[in-house]
């Protein structure tokens, strides 16, 4: 019989630790092939060169307070986006959101800051973060509820809105005139500045990273909130079914999103740059998103899921200037990483049949490529597998797919 | 009588679906020239599975297939083209714009310049050679779903099939369109044809077919000539067992006018009405059947009684139980009318996607209708896991565990939950679209029992069937359908099979306007998607 040379079955259980040896896997697999690549393209050694990356996360106290920082605030943006997220709203607005709401906090900063005190300045200050980036994630959500648009492409376009106007406020208030530069506010008086706790400059941003992490686990966890915005995301018709009002859901859902990217620019502005520029947040409102859904937006995977990525981010930045190689050849290695890391997830959820070995496998039989069961309409098959395994089958996939082209 | 040529041979053919379910054992069968032959099995008995490898659409694990004593391979539906063997599946694969002859010779090679008058000549003589009725220049969106279903076979006729593969071919049709079809597939058995049919509705085993084989679990138990089958040995074949095929209907006790619906006209996003002046009474302690061409707007109806489509005219009213306090239903939300204290429990025809979430445990999925109960701001969850427990017992759910997302229980399992919870609401209204499709007979028969006890305890039950034999043998009366109009409400007990059938098709017979308007809507301003 003429049969494909290897078909991809869909595992029927993947046991949690089968799945994660298969990470494991993937990282060391990673982490070789990076390694040969440094020696084929650079001549170094790679073990050198890996303890150099590992040197710069955690050579001196200094670094390891860095990387905490930066895992914070791409784990703060990652857990704001998650409940838009499980809600199915592709929420691309990260960085406009957290800049925005930085700039709220800015504002405070720069013009509030000469007459209050601190207990009242920065309480402010958070409140203006929260309401910007609220508002920001508001606007999306409206049109979406209101007007069905596309809320990837919406919060998308938000960004550049909130790029503009905060590279406007800076050649406004440029210190000196026409630098286009704020400097950093109040340094002098450190007016607005979040206080340092046990001596480290970075404690309270952690401290409240962390209290947000908390939160928005029990929240999407344990709320009704939270269950609303899980059956939402599942099924808007079952949603609308039981009487949820699926607008309002969005739109609170939205502003919750939004006000916590706002916390993550009161972070960024009041805890750690002292200043505002329109690239103040760099990208991380993107890769929040890659940290969420390499997290399954599971909030506490989310926390191994940025700790990784800034890992990479500062090894990368630390070998680039040891080696004296360009930094691009670290976001190569970082592309390397999260190349397996995502595609090991595959062979999570399938395996490979080659064809001999089909054959002999009658205990475990097999399925036929989804080409095949593409083609197939209207069979029972897809009725007969328990309900909807079916469904499951086209998930992996579908849930990327949706990504994609709303992309 | 002499043996029948053997056409098709299938030995030993397995195939199986991920790693537990095996759609097909070891499945050993012929299909011979000039026989219908019925492939009879429950939902989930891989009837459909063993066609669809016969046709090239899946490829089997294990086995061998033979046509005219030949093994053959048949990796895609091309391969059993070339085998004559051709499939007409349940849902169709026609072309809307294009022409009963364009769908035919589409994606056909042929030689020769590309003809559509031959073509249509040819479709004109297939036609009157087996009886068909069809216009070859006819456009797929004017045409009923009768006609669709005969451009499909002449299609496959027109390739040089000789063995033909019909995947539950009733399903859709009237009980007339029914008699016109098995009349035509007489015609060609009598040609030298080999038809297979798939179905598991056993009366028309019993008309049309000359041998029956029966799939269970996947396992071929016999194939039996027709004339000494029985519908209860069929049945016990079918199931395993001896199953009761009693449907008890009960008198109602004290009926008492529950729900009025008034001159309903509900529109669709294009502004055309899929329910025009639909006006009948439900009645505390009676099952009112709905009965109508899958489509002809019992999914509307049921949706905005439930308060899930906007009214354009015309009202509900709702008669409260006791105190006889009447309340206006129109331009209320699922959730108003809940905090009205009408307790409205509806199992929509979309189990998985509306009545349930899939990807969430028995227990969340008993939340659905519940959450919002408690003061607090967090999910109580001790009473939903309490009922999923008593409804895992009391109906026998079977289930690894109430953990277990529903969406990996079987079709009957999912409908038990779902029907467990809505019952659970102890309703004064109940309405169920399509309960029973794609259930095995127990589960079906069980549906049927709960659907009774309901009646019994005073419950307005409004059911939405599609097979009509158990609908007149379940429903005190029956409502019938036809676009999206009332056609007539009879007495369940004293109706006949043939008036219901005729009122179906009430009203729609040539008129295709409908449809075509709507048709153009869609092409001009796909937005709407």
């Amino acid at each position: 019989m003429r049969e494909p040379l290897f078909h991809i079955v869909r595992r029927n259980s993947s046991s949690r630790m089968r799945g994660w040896a298969v990470r494991g896997i993937a990282i060391l697999a990673a982490v070789l092939l990076s390694g040969l690549l440094t020696f084929l393209v650079t001549g170094l050694n790679p073990l050198e060169v890996y303890s150099k990356m590992i040197q710069g996360n955690f050579g001196s106290t200094r670094r390891i307070w860095v990387l905490l920082q930066n895992t914070a605030i791409l784990l703060i943006i990652a857990l704001a986006l998650t409940p838009a997220f499980k809600m199915r709203f592709w929420n691309t607005g990260a960085e406009g959101q957290v800049l925005i709401g930085g700039f709220g906090a800015a504002l405070m900063m720069r013009f509030v800051g000469a007459s209050l005190p601190n207990a009242l300045l920065i309480p402010l200050e958070l409140l203006a973060a929260i309401a910007a980036g609220a508002l920001w994630g508001f606007i999306p959500a409206f049109f979406k509820a209101k007007w069905k648009t596309n809320e990837t492409l919406f919060t998308l376009m938000m960004n550049y809105v909130a790029i503009q106007i905060v590279s406007w406020f800076c050649t406004l208030f440029a210190v000196p005139k026409g630098s286009g530069q704020l400097g950093i506010l109040n340094q002098s008086t450190e007016a607005g500045w979040l206080p340092t706790l046990f001596g480290q400059k970075y404690m309270m941003n952690v401290i409240i990273v962390v209290a947000v992490l908390i939160f928005v686990f029990i929240y999407l966890r344990f709320s009704k909130h939270g269950y609303e915005i899980s059956v939402v995301g599942e099924s808007e018709k079952t949603a609308r079914y039981v009487g949820i009002n699926v607008k309002s859901v969005i739109i609170r859902t939205m502003l919750l999103s939004g006000a916590l990217c706002g916390v993550a620019g009161f972070l960024l502005v009041c805890g750690t740059d002292h200043s505002i520029t329109p690239n103040t947040v760099g990208g991380e409102g993107f890769t929040g998103i890659m940290v969420s859904w390499l997290a399954k937006f599971n909030p506490f995977v989310m926390v191994f899921t940025s700790a990784l990525i800034i890992f990479m981010k500062n090894g990368a930045a630390q070998i680039a200037t040891s080696f004296h190689l360009n930094e691009s050849f670290g976001d190569i290695l970082t592309g390397i990483i999260i190349f397996f890391i995502i595609g090991c997830e595959f062979f999570i959820n399938y395996r490979v049949v080659f064809r001999k070995k089909a054959a002999k496998e009658t205990d475990a039989p097999v399925k036929e490529s989804t080409l095949r069961e593409k083609a197939s309409i209207a069979s029972e098959a897809v009725n007969d597998k328990p309900a909807a395994e079916a469904e499951e089958d086209k998930k992996p996939l579908s849930e990327e797919e949706k990504k994609e082209v709303k992309a | 009588m002499p043996e029948k040529k053997v056409a098709l041979e299938l030995k030993n053919i397995t195939k199986a679906f991920g790693g537990k379910v095996i759609a097909n054992d070891h499945v050993s069968m012929d299909i011979r020239y000039g026989e219908i032959l019925s492939v009879l099995g429950e939902n989930g008995s891989g009837k459909t599975t063993l066609m669809n490898m016969i046709a090239g659409i899946y490829y089997p694990d294990e086995g061998e297939i033979f046509v005219n004593g030949e093994p053959v391979t048949i990796a895609d539906p091309k391969d059993a083209f070339a085998c004559g063997i051709g499939m007409i599946h349940q849902h169709f694969k026609l072309v809307d714009l294009f022409t009963a002859t364009e769908n035919i010779i589409l994606g056909l090679k042929e030689k020769g310049p590309y003809n559509l008058k031959k073509a249509a000549k040819r479709v004109r003589e297939i036609s009157e050679q087996y009886g068909f009725n069809i216009d070859p220049n006819k456009k797929v969106y004017q045409m009923s779903v009768s006609e669709k279903q005969t451009v499909e076979i002449i299609k496959v006729l027109y390739r040089g099939a000789d063995i033909l593969l019909l995947d539950e071919p009733t399903a859709v049709l009237t009980p007339q369109e029914t008699r016109k079809l098995f009349d035509v597939l007489r015609r060609m058995r009598d040609a030298g044809k080999a038809i297979v049919i798939i179905t598991h509705k056993l009366n028309e085993v019993l008309e049309l077919s000359d041998r029956v084989a029966v799939l269970r679990k996947g396992v071929h138990i016999g194939t039996v000539e027709t004339k000494d089958a029985t519908v209860k040995s069929l049945t016990e074949m079918m199931v395993g067992e001896k199953v009761d095929l009693n449907i008890e209907r009960p008198l109602p006790e004290n009926p008492e006018e529950r729900l009025i619906v008034a001159h309903l006209r509900v529109m669709d996003r294009n502004g055309y009405s899929v329910l025009d002046d639909v006006s009948f009474t439900a009645y505390s302690g009676e099952i009112l059947g709905i009965a109508g061409i899958a489509g002809s707007g019992q999914r509307e109806l049921l949706e905005t009684i439930a308060g899930l489509q906007p009214i354009t005219y015309g009202g509900i009213q709702y008669i409260t139980p006791g105190t006889g306090k009447i309340e206006l239903l129109r331009d209320l939300t699922p959730l108003q009318i809940r905090n009205l204290g009408v307790r409205l429990s509806f199992v929509p025809e979309d189990r998985l996607g509306m009545g349930l979430v899939g990807n969430m445990d028995i227990t969340n999925n008993m939340m659905l209708r519940s959450y919002r109960k408690g003061p607090t701001v967090f999910l109580e969850t001790k009473e939903p896991h309490d009922l999923a427990e008593k409804i895992v017992d009391d109906l026998q759910v079977a289930t690894p565990s109430i953990e277990t997302p529903v969406r990996r229980l079987s079709g009957g399992n999912v409908q038990k939950v779902l029907v467990g919870r809505e019952i659970a609401a102890a309703p004064t209204v109940l309405m169920a679209a399509y309960p029973v499709r794609g259930l095995d007979i127990n589960s079906s028969y069980l549906i049927y029992k709960l659907l009774n006890e309901q009646k019994k305890n005073g419950v307005a039950v409004i059911f939405v069937g599609e097979d009509l034999d158990v609908l007149m043998a379940l429903s005190d009366r029956i409502l019938v359908i036809g676009q999206g109009q009332v056609a007539g409400i009879l007495d369940a007990r004293t109706a006949d099979k043939e008036e219901i059938g005729l009122l179906m098709t009430k009203g729609r017979t040539e008129d295709h306007g409908e449809e075509y308007k709507k048709h153009l809507a869609s092409v001009r301003g796909g937005h709407h998607k």
